[in-house]
């Protein structure tokens, strides 16, 4: 499956480490499209879901001050090799993607 | 830029475009966004909003991983470690002079979160401050970050 986020996860001694990428222009909604000085509309993803086991491990929430093509890293206890993290996002405009990894 | 969206979500949208300005939210399974919180213009506003305190406490517990100096405010890379407190409920990352201070908040609920990590906006120099809710109390650290050219403009 295509899609605008890459996601590794790794376990190592019972604790997985999460890293993702994400394709997303992260407009705050305060920056002025150069050519026309209007400005352009926020469009920020607000929350990330990790899940583990049907479970949430992690929920990020953000702002527009997130760099565009935002990355996020964290860890949690649990996980092993071959087992599967889900990460979630969706952006204030509706936009959402989801993307199944297997832990390494 | 094009993105795949999944067409069943697109589905549970109510009328499809956003207007251009208007926050309606979204519907969305998984949690709800701290609006208040997010659009706070202090940071006080923003931690009553978000973890209903703004009284913290200064501790070594909390590490801030960040650049002395950032050439690039659009991407400052900033990653929170925290060694030593039981029961993190959440990590939250605010840029003091942004002007929307709270820039990240990562609820940690699954076990053992030790560190969160994110590339920031910075509009100006100033401190980076992360606070760490564990055990029902607030727990904060601060460092500095002098940035040459604004991330928050055009």
């Amino acid at each position: 499956m295509s899609s605008g986020m890459r996601v590794q996860a790794k376990a190592k001694n019972g604790v997985t480490q999460v890293k993702a990428l994400i394709n997303h222009p992260m407009e705050t909604g305060n920056r002025k499209d150069e050519k026309t000085g209007k400005l352009i509309p926020a469009h920020f993803i607000e929350e990330v879901v990790c899940e583990y086991k049907g479970a949430q491990v992690m929920v990020a929430e953000w702002s527009g001050g997130i760099s565009k093509n935002p990355y996020i890293a964290f860890d949690f206890k649990g996980g092993a090799e071959g087992e599967t993290v889900k990460v979630s996002w969706k952006d204030n405009q509706g936009g959402t993607d989801t993307l199944d990894v297997v832990i390494k | 830029m094009s993105m795949k969206r999944r067409s069943f979500i697109k589905h549970t949208l109510v009328g499809g475009a956003v207007a251009a300005g208007s926050l309606a939210l979204p519907q969305w399974v998984l949690g709800e966004w701290n609006k208040t919180a997010f659009e706070a213009k202090s940071i006080d506003e923003a931690l009553n909003a978000l973890l209903g305190s703004a009284a913290m406490e200064e501790s070594s517990a909390v590490k801030i991983k960040a650049p002395d100096i950032a050439e690039n405010g659009a991407v400052v890379p900033i990653q929170v470690d925290v060694e030593g407190l039981e029961n993190i409920e959440s990590i939250a990352i605010i840029a003091e002079k942004n002007p929307v201070p709270l820039v990240a908040n990562f609820k940690c609920v699954g076990q053992g979160t030790s560190f969160v990590s994110t590339r920031i906006k910075m509009g100006k120099t100033s401190d980076v401050i992360a606070v760490v809710k564990a055990g029902g109390k607030l727990y904060s650290a601060k460092k500095e970050v002098k940035v040459t050219i604004g991330g928050c403009g055009g």
